[in-house]
Protein backbone atom coordinates (compact mmCIF):
# COMPACT_ATOMS: atom_id res chain seq x y z
CA UNK A 1 0.00 0.00 0.00
CA UNK A 2 0.92 3.49 -0.76
CA UNK A 3 0.34 6.85 0.36
CA UNK A 4 -1.88 7.90 -2.09
CA UNK A 5 -3.93 4.51 -1.16
CA UNK A 6 -4.24 4.51 2.25
CA UNK A 7 -5.91 8.50 1.36
CA UNK A 8 -8.15 6.42 -0.77
CA UNK A 9 -8.96 3.90 1.47
CA UNK A 10 -9.69 6.38 4.44
CA UNK A 11 -11.55 8.70 2.26
CA UNK A 12 -14.07 5.77 1.06
CA UNK A 13 -14.85 5.13 5.13
CA UNK A 14 -14.85 9.38 5.52
CA UNK A 15 -17.93 10.24 2.98
CA UNK A 16 -18.27 13.72 4.57
CA UNK A 17 -14.88 14.55 4.15
CA UNK A 18 -13.11 16.25 1.20
CA UNK A 19 -10.54 14.02 -0.65
CA UNK A 20 -7.99 16.65 -0.32
CA UNK A 21 -8.61 17.26 3.41
CA UNK A 22 -7.57 13.43 4.32
CA UNK A 23 -4.77 13.84 1.98
CA UNK A 24 -4.38 17.12 4.37
CA UNK A 25 -4.98 15.00 7.51
CA UNK A 26 -2.39 11.98 6.18
CA UNK A 27 0.12 14.23 5.48
CA UNK A 28 -0.27 16.66 8.91
CA UNK A 29 -0.09 12.98 10.75
CA UNK A 30 3.60 12.01 9.18
CA UNK A 31 4.90 15.41 9.16
CA UNK A 32 4.15 15.84 12.77
CA UNK A 33 6.08 12.80 13.54
CA UNK A 34 8.75 13.54 11.09
CA UNK A 35 8.99 17.22 13.05
CA UNK A 36 8.87 15.69 16.55
CA UNK A 37 12.24 13.14 15.92
CA UNK A 38 13.65 16.35 14.13
CA UNK A 39 12.87 18.31 17.46
CA UNK A 40 14.58 14.94 19.45
CA UNK A 41 11.52 14.10 20.57
CA UNK A 42 9.77 10.64 21.10
CA UNK A 43 6.77 9.35 19.36
CA UNK A 44 4.79 6.81 21.33
CA UNK A 45 1.64 5.60 19.38
CA UNK A 46 0.23 2.89 22.21
CA UNK A 47 -0.55 -0.26 20.30
CA UNK A 48 1.27 0.92 16.73
CA UNK A 49 4.55 1.46 18.34
CA UNK A 50 6.85 4.27 19.33
CA UNK A 51 9.47 6.26 16.89
CA UNK A 52 12.62 7.23 18.33
CA UNK A 53 16.27 9.03 17.47
CA UNK A 54 19.59 7.27 17.84
CA UNK A 55 22.51 8.68 18.05
CA UNK A 56 25.87 7.30 15.70
CA UNK A 57 29.01 8.51 16.91
CA UNK A 58 31.64 9.71 14.00
CA UNK A 59 33.34 6.97 12.54
CA UNK A 60 36.04 5.92 9.76
CA UNK A 61 34.39 4.03 7.09
CA UNK A 62 35.87 2.39 3.91
CA UNK A 63 34.27 3.05 0.32
CA UNK A 64 34.04 -0.62 -0.51
CA UNK A 65 34.98 -0.28 -4.21
CA UNK A 66 38.47 1.65 -3.64
CA UNK A 67 39.09 0.70 -0.12
CA UNK A 68 39.86 4.01 0.69
CA UNK A 69 39.56 5.12 4.23
CA UNK A 70 35.96 7.95 4.19
CA UNK A 71 35.56 10.21 7.68
CA UNK A 72 31.62 10.03 8.35
CA UNK A 73 30.59 12.71 11.02
CA UNK A 74 28.45 12.08 13.72
CA UNK A 75 24.65 11.41 12.96
CA UNK A 76 20.78 10.65 14.10
CA UNK A 77 19.06 8.18 12.79
CA UNK A 78 15.25 7.79 13.34
CA UNK A 79 13.81 4.37 15.05
CA UNK A 80 10.41 2.59 14.85
CA UNK A 81 9.87 -0.82 17.44
CA UNK A 82 6.41 -1.98 17.08
CA UNK A 83 3.92 -1.96 19.74
CA UNK A 84 2.87 -5.33 22.06
CA UNK A 85 -0.80 -5.01 20.21
CA UNK A 86 0.62 -5.29 16.87
CA UNK A 87 3.66 -7.72 17.20
CA UNK A 88 0.57 -9.86 19.13
CA UNK A 89 -1.48 -9.69 15.79
CA UNK A 90 1.48 -10.44 13.56
CA UNK A 91 2.13 -13.55 15.10
CA UNK A 92 -1.47 -14.77 16.29
CA UNK A 93 -1.65 -18.14 17.94
CA UNK A 94 2.06 -17.67 18.50
CA UNK A 95 2.44 -18.05 22.59
CA UNK A 96 6.17 -17.21 22.40
CA UNK A 97 5.23 -13.47 21.60
CA UNK A 98 5.09 -11.21 24.73
CA UNK A 99 4.03 -13.57 27.55
CA UNK B 1 12.47 20.68 23.50
CA UNK B 2 14.34 17.39 23.54
CA UNK B 3 13.09 14.93 26.15
CA UNK B 4 8.91 15.37 25.13
CA UNK B 5 7.03 12.47 24.36
CA UNK B 6 4.42 13.10 21.37
CA UNK B 7 1.19 10.36 21.49
CA UNK B 8 -1.95 9.83 19.53
CA UNK B 9 -3.69 12.96 21.32
CA UNK B 10 -0.97 15.50 20.06
CA UNK B 11 -1.31 14.15 16.53
CA UNK B 12 -5.32 14.42 16.67
CA UNK B 13 -4.73 18.04 17.95
CA UNK B 14 -2.57 19.24 15.12
CA UNK B 15 -4.97 17.44 12.53
CA UNK B 16 -7.26 19.57 14.31
CA UNK B 17 -5.19 23.00 14.07
CA UNK B 18 -4.32 22.01 10.69
CA UNK B 19 -7.25 21.42 8.97
CA UNK B 20 -10.13 22.42 11.35
CA UNK B 21 -11.86 19.60 12.34
CA UNK B 22 -13.26 18.76 16.16
CA UNK B 23 -10.34 17.32 17.94
CA UNK B 24 -12.56 13.96 18.60
CA UNK B 25 -13.23 13.50 15.28
CA UNK B 26 -9.64 14.75 14.56
CA UNK B 27 -8.01 12.15 17.26
CA UNK B 28 -10.57 9.55 15.42
CA UNK B 29 -8.82 10.04 12.23
CA UNK B 30 -5.59 9.86 13.95
CA UNK B 31 -6.85 6.15 14.76
CA UNK B 32 -8.15 5.19 12.02
CA UNK B 33 -4.66 6.40 9.60
CA UNK B 34 -2.99 3.87 12.22
CA UNK B 35 -5.49 0.90 11.64
CA UNK B 36 -5.40 1.32 8.21
CA UNK B 37 -1.68 0.82 8.14
CA UNK B 38 -1.71 -1.89 11.22
CA UNK B 39 -4.47 -3.89 8.97
CA UNK B 40 -2.47 -4.23 5.92
CA UNK B 41 0.60 -5.19 7.69
CA UNK B 42 -0.82 -7.49 9.58
CA UNK B 43 -1.84 -9.22 5.94
CA UNK B 44 1.45 -9.14 5.21
CA UNK B 45 1.27 -6.24 2.94
CA UNK B 46 4.18 -3.33 3.11
CA UNK B 47 3.41 0.13 3.62
CA UNK B 48 5.44 2.58 1.43
CA UNK B 49 4.50 6.41 2.51
CA UNK B 50 6.33 8.54 0.54
CA UNK B 51 8.84 10.63 2.25
CA UNK B 52 8.09 9.25 5.15
CA UNK B 53 9.28 6.11 4.95
CA UNK B 54 8.48 1.72 4.65
CA UNK B 55 6.88 -0.20 6.76
CA UNK B 56 7.80 -4.27 5.94
CA UNK B 57 7.15 -7.55 7.28
CA UNK B 58 9.45 -9.98 7.39
CA UNK B 59 9.34 -13.69 8.09
CA UNK B 60 11.97 -15.44 10.54
CA UNK B 61 12.58 -18.85 10.30
CA UNK B 62 13.01 -20.76 13.65
CA UNK B 63 16.20 -20.77 15.56
CA UNK B 64 17.71 -22.03 18.71
CA UNK B 65 18.53 -19.87 21.19
CA UNK B 66 20.31 -20.25 24.76
CA UNK B 67 18.72 -19.09 28.02
CA UNK B 68 21.75 -17.23 29.05
CA UNK B 69 21.53 -17.74 32.58
CA UNK B 70 21.47 -21.50 32.32
CA UNK B 71 22.67 -21.97 29.06
CA UNK B 72 19.70 -24.23 28.17
CA UNK B 73 18.51 -24.65 24.68
CA UNK B 74 15.11 -23.24 23.82
CA UNK B 75 13.89 -23.12 19.97
CA UNK B 76 12.67 -19.85 19.37
CA UNK B 77 9.80 -20.18 17.00
CA UNK B 78 8.89 -18.89 13.94
CA UNK B 79 7.94 -15.05 13.52
CA UNK B 80 6.87 -12.03 12.06
CA UNK B 81 7.94 -9.10 12.58
CA UNK B 82 7.78 -5.41 11.59
CA UNK B 83 10.79 -3.08 10.61
CA UNK B 84 10.53 0.68 9.45
CA UNK B 85 12.74 1.83 7.25
CA UNK B 86 13.14 5.59 6.77
CA UNK B 87 13.16 7.84 3.46
CA UNK B 88 15.87 9.77 2.92
CA UNK B 89 14.01 13.01 3.12
CA UNK B 90 12.97 11.85 7.23
CA UNK B 91 16.80 11.33 7.51
CA UNK B 92 17.91 14.54 6.47
CA UNK B 93 15.68 16.46 8.32
CA UNK B 94 16.31 14.41 11.50
CA UNK B 95 20.12 15.73 11.17
CA UNK B 96 19.02 19.91 10.01
CA UNK B 97 19.56 18.97 6.63
CA UNK B 98 16.33 20.69 5.25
Amino acid sequence: MIKSELIQRIAKRNPHLYHRDVERIVNTILNEITRALAEDNRVELRGFGAFSVRYRKARIARNPRTGEPVEVGEKKVPHFKAGKELRQRLNQGNPQIDR
Amino acid sequence: MAGKTITRADLGEAVHRQVGLSRSESLDLVNQVLKEISDTLVKGETVKLSSFGTFEVRYKKERIGRNPKTKEEVPITPRRVLTFRASQVMKKRINGES
